[in-house]
């Protein structure tokens, strides 16, 4: 971002940003930023806060008249994510017992996805054509957790971490329909990550694939740096 | 015995510190100074987001534009996330859009007259580029984009990350 900042302003155009990681911001010396220590993934601080995001943008934007570049301002209030305490929302009872309890639990959630899917009229599970695959797709990384080589899957490593992605997306998605509350940053990554069996599936699939010498991009989606191992 | 810390063991801060540190030494580009356009007063100024978020407006979740960016209409809200890492939140932009692409709390700026006025496009891009050198952006589709916003009668951008 502060290499954009650098191409904007030598064409003519002023900038302001905002800062999440500090380190990497002091040293490329960007013209003005805002360093907001918010959750990751949240650079406004706060989902559905006005208040608090006019605030944020307040703060930025009183950076502009500045010239004495480069500026870096720290923002006056810390967010953390709340990774320690997922979520707290109800599963599917199992439906078919022929069926892996991932795979199961994943069809289950189904409702739950299309109730938030209908609110928002977007969804992010779209890398394989839409939720009808996502039980397809858990029982993919089912099989590898249960000895299938990773590259006989008949996907290329790229593709294995975008299907990790999708089945995170449908999960995610699925909790803030079953959420009475907005959660914290993280907490359904770690409902996901910490209680659900697909969850626990990929926590122990990336770790098969990673000890198979796999390409990053096959292993390292699957699970936050900040999800303990399985 | 005594067993040593894990890094799961040592993210007081909350998940977010743990990545922090591990993404706080990447490499930068050096652009050998600091370039500064003086800004207009933000009453007058046309003012666009450029975020570095992969959003797409297509309702693809893939990014296929490598140091390329994708241009989203200023009236667009149904955004997908296509960047890879799984390394933030992910919660927060699918409950609100504006927590990492403001665009309405730019034209509540507008309507009140904080701002001039708001960019009929805005500008997406993806972050955590794997060469640092960056060139095609600094070289190409950033000089691109800032022509494209000019055109636009922009004169201040606000850059988000996600």
């Amino acid at each position: 971002m502060s290499a954009l900042a650098e191409v904007f302003e030598e064409a003519g155009l002023a900038t302001v940003g905002i800062s999440s990681v500090r380190g990497q911001a002091e040293r490329a010396r960007a013209p003005r930023m805002l360093h907001c220590e918010f959750p990751l993934g949240r650079p406004l601080g706060r989902p559905g806060d006005a208040a608090f995001q006019h605030r944020v943008m307040a703060a930025a934007f009183a950076l502009l008249p500045r010239t004495d570049v480069p500026v870096l301002v720290d923002f006056d209030e810390v967010i953390i994510d709340d990774a320690d305490q997922p979520l707290s929302c109800s599963l599917p009872p199992r439906h078919d017992p022929s069926l892996h309890p991932a795979v199961d639990e994943a069809i289950g959630l189904r409702a739950a996805y299309e109730r938030r899917r209908a609110t928002t009229g977007t969804t992010n599970v779209t890398r394989f054509g839409g939720p009808d695959q996502v039980a397809g797709l858990v029982d993919m990384f089912v099989r590898i957790t249960a000895g299938t080589p990773w590259d006989a899957v008949d996907l290329e490593p790229i593709r294995l971490g975008q299907a990790a992605l999708d089945i995170r997306a449908y999960y995610e998605e699925a909790a803030l329909a079953l959420a009475d509350h907005v959660p914290a940053a993280r907490q359904a990554e770690s409902w996901f990550y910490r209680t659900t069996a697909a969850g626990k599936v990929l926590r122990e699939a990336q770790g098969i694939i990673r000890a198979a010498d796999a390409p990053r991009p096959a292993w390292f989606p699957l699970v936050p740096t900040g999800q303990p191992p399985a | 015995m005594t067993q040593q810390p894990t890094e799961h063991d040592n993210h007081a801060g909350g998940s977010d510190a743990l990545v922090r540190r591990g993404v706080e030494g990447v490499e930068v580009f050096d652009f050998g100074g600091t370039a500064c356009t003086t800004a207009p007063p933000l009453a007058d100024a046309r003012v666009a987001i450029v975020t570095t978020a992969g959003l797409r407006p297509d309702g693809l979740a893939t990014w296929s534009q490598g140091q390329g960016f994708v241009v989203i209409d200023g009236d667009a809200r149904a955004l997908t996330l296509a960047h890879s890492s799984p390394n933030f939140d992910r919660t927060g932009l699918a409950m609100d859009v504006n927590v990492v692409y403001p665009v309405d709390r730019l034209a509540e700026l507008a309507a009140s007259g904080v701002i001039g006025s708001v960019a009929s496009k805005h500008l997406s891009f993806m972050g955590a580029q794997p060469d640092h050198t960056l060139a095609t952006l600094r070289l190409d589709s950033g000089p691109a984009a800032a022509a494209l916003l000019k055109a636009d009668g922009v004169d201040v951008v606000f850059l988000t990350p996600v």
